[in-house]
């Protein structure tokens, strides 16, 4: 039992707060727009995860069980 | 974060409002504007809600405080005792005189959007928005998206002036005329006229204009005055400590908290919603601490405006009389970032659609950055 961390970018104004929680996991780069350096942290970043869901101000992160 | 922190005692949570945790930001954005309907704003699942086991006591106010014995007196007569108690009340929208007219309104809540919301949807000939400030912006801006006539009203010769500057409150002001609003700087609001609804607005220029929907965004009040006479020490807030704490046991947060942060030097009161969340989150690790272990809460505030297709983000205090450096884009093109600098530090950072570098220079203000390493460090890039 997994999981995998989901973006939807629809939502995402790339403000690169998930960044500043999680820079392993998420990046804003240059070109302004947010990737995912690693959809499948696993289960010692889970903390810090939902850190990145809780202060996301668009509601953008969520996470797929698996 | 009480819950998380291991604290398995009694929790209640009391709100004057009738509804569940509702996030703000949407009310003069996605949710005034139509694309959103209500269910998107809820802050939590009913699941999690739930697994918080608090005691809910939902549209129900705090009527009164006793510090001594930590004891909450609702509006029914009731009490709730506690070890610990979190004071985040808020705040409430300054309202401007009426004249006992219908069409007037305020903007904070949920139920004040969808009051606005049902005005716009029944296509009045103009709106009038009175306050250039973010909120009175964003309004604006929905409104002028959703294809309507809009006046706004400032005070100030130039919106925001008094946060961000000339230049960049300038650019505030142009990007309202780029997209067809009627902007009168330097004039006020007398009053309103009208037959039982609002016709016209009354400006301090002697002339008035016509507006079937006015609303009115000019600044909010900290709501502490249930508090009054509790012996906590109010003035344009709840004064607090370093550490959030206002009395043994009692912390607030968020827009009704007042405090010094030791990185700026600085007693302020921040209305932003990333504060409501990480200002929450040290009061309740405050009140769980011991006075041995408590921790001075010493962050650079951030927040985000939408106002059209821009992304207005500011980290830090700006001031008027800051020195103001354009360090990417350009005016112009309504893309650009400045940066703030005062006493040789760097104290602000403000995007127009710029939001990596918002980030980045926030962090550079946390760590002290002097005002000339950060003007180097971004001519490097
Ligand atoms: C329309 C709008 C748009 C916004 N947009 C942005 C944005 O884009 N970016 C941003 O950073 N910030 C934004 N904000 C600001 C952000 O929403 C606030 O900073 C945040 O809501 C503050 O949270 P709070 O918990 O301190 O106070 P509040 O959200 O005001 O919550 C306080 C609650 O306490 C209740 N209350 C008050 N007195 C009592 C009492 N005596 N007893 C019981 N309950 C009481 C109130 O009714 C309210 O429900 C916006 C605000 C509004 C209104
Ligand atoms: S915090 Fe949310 S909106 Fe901001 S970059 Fe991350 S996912 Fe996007």
């Amino acid at each position: 039992m997994g999981y995998r961390v989901v973006v939807d970018y629809d939502l995402c104004e790339s403000n690169a707060i998930c960044m500043q929680v999680a820079p392993d996991i998420f990046e804003v780069r240059d070109d302004d727009f947010l990737y995912l350096l690693n959809e499948t942290p696993g289960d010692e970043a889970r903390e810090r995860v939902n850190e990145s869901i809780q202060r996301c101000p668009k509601q953008a992160i969520s996470v797929a069980e698996e | 974060m009480l819950r998380r922190e291991g604290f398995d005692g009694a929790i209640t949570i009391i709100g004057d409002e009738p509804h569940q945790p509702y996030d703000r930001p949407p009310l003069s954005k996605q949710l005034l504007a139509g694309e959103w309907e209500q269910d998107r704003i809820a802050l939590s699942d009913d699941e999690s809600l739930q697994d918080l086991g608090a005691d809910w006591r939902l549209g129900r106010r705090a009527a009164g405080l006793d510090v001594a014995n930590r004891t909450v007196t609702l509006d029914d007569g009731s009490t709730v005792a506690a070890d610990g108690i979190l004071i985040a009340t808020g705040a409430r929208c300054r309202e401007l005189p009426t004249n006992g007219l219908d069409g007037i309104y305020t903007l904070r809540g949920l139920d004040d959007c969808l009051a606005i919301r049902a005005e716009l949807e029944d296509s009045p000939q103009r709106v009038a928005v009175v306050g250039a400030g973010f909120i009175g912006a964003e309004v604006a801006a929905t409104a002028r998206e959703r294809g309507l006539e809009v006046t706004v009203i400032e005070a100030l010769p130039v919106p925001l002036g008094r946060v961000l500057g000339t230049e960049v409150g300038t650019v505030c002001a142009d990007v309202h005329r780029d997209h067809g609003v009627d902007l009168r700087l330097g004039v006020g609001v007398d009053g309103f006229d009208g037959h039982g609804r609002v016709e016209r607005v009354n400006l301090s220029d002697g002339t008035s204009m016509d507006a079937d929907v006015v609303v009115v965004g000019i600044g909010v009040i900290p709501n502490t005055e249930w508090l009054e006479g509790s012996g906590l020490e109010l003035d344009n807030g709840v004064v607090c400590d370093e550490t959030c704490l206002a009395a043994p046991g009692i912390a607030a947060a968020g827009d009704v908290a007042r405090w010094p942060n030791r990185l700026f030097g600085e007693i302020m009161r921040v209305e932003h919603w990333d504060n409501a969340i990480a200002q929450g989150q040290h009061a309740a690790l405050r009140l769980l601490a011991s006075d041995d272990e408590a921790q001075p809460y010493a962050p650079v505030p951030w927040f985000w405006s939408d106002q059209y297709d821009r992304k207005i983000q500011l980290a830090g205090r700006a001031r008027p009389d800051d020195e103001v450096r354009i360090i990417t884009g350009s005016t112009e093109e309504r893309r650009f970032a400045a940066l703030y600098g005062r006493a040789g530090r760097l104290v602000g950072v403000l995007g127009f659609n710029r939001p990596r570098h918002v980030m980045k220079y926030r962090n550079l203000i946390e760590q002290g950055t002097s005002f000339e390493e950060a003007i180097k460090i971004a001519e490097q890039e």
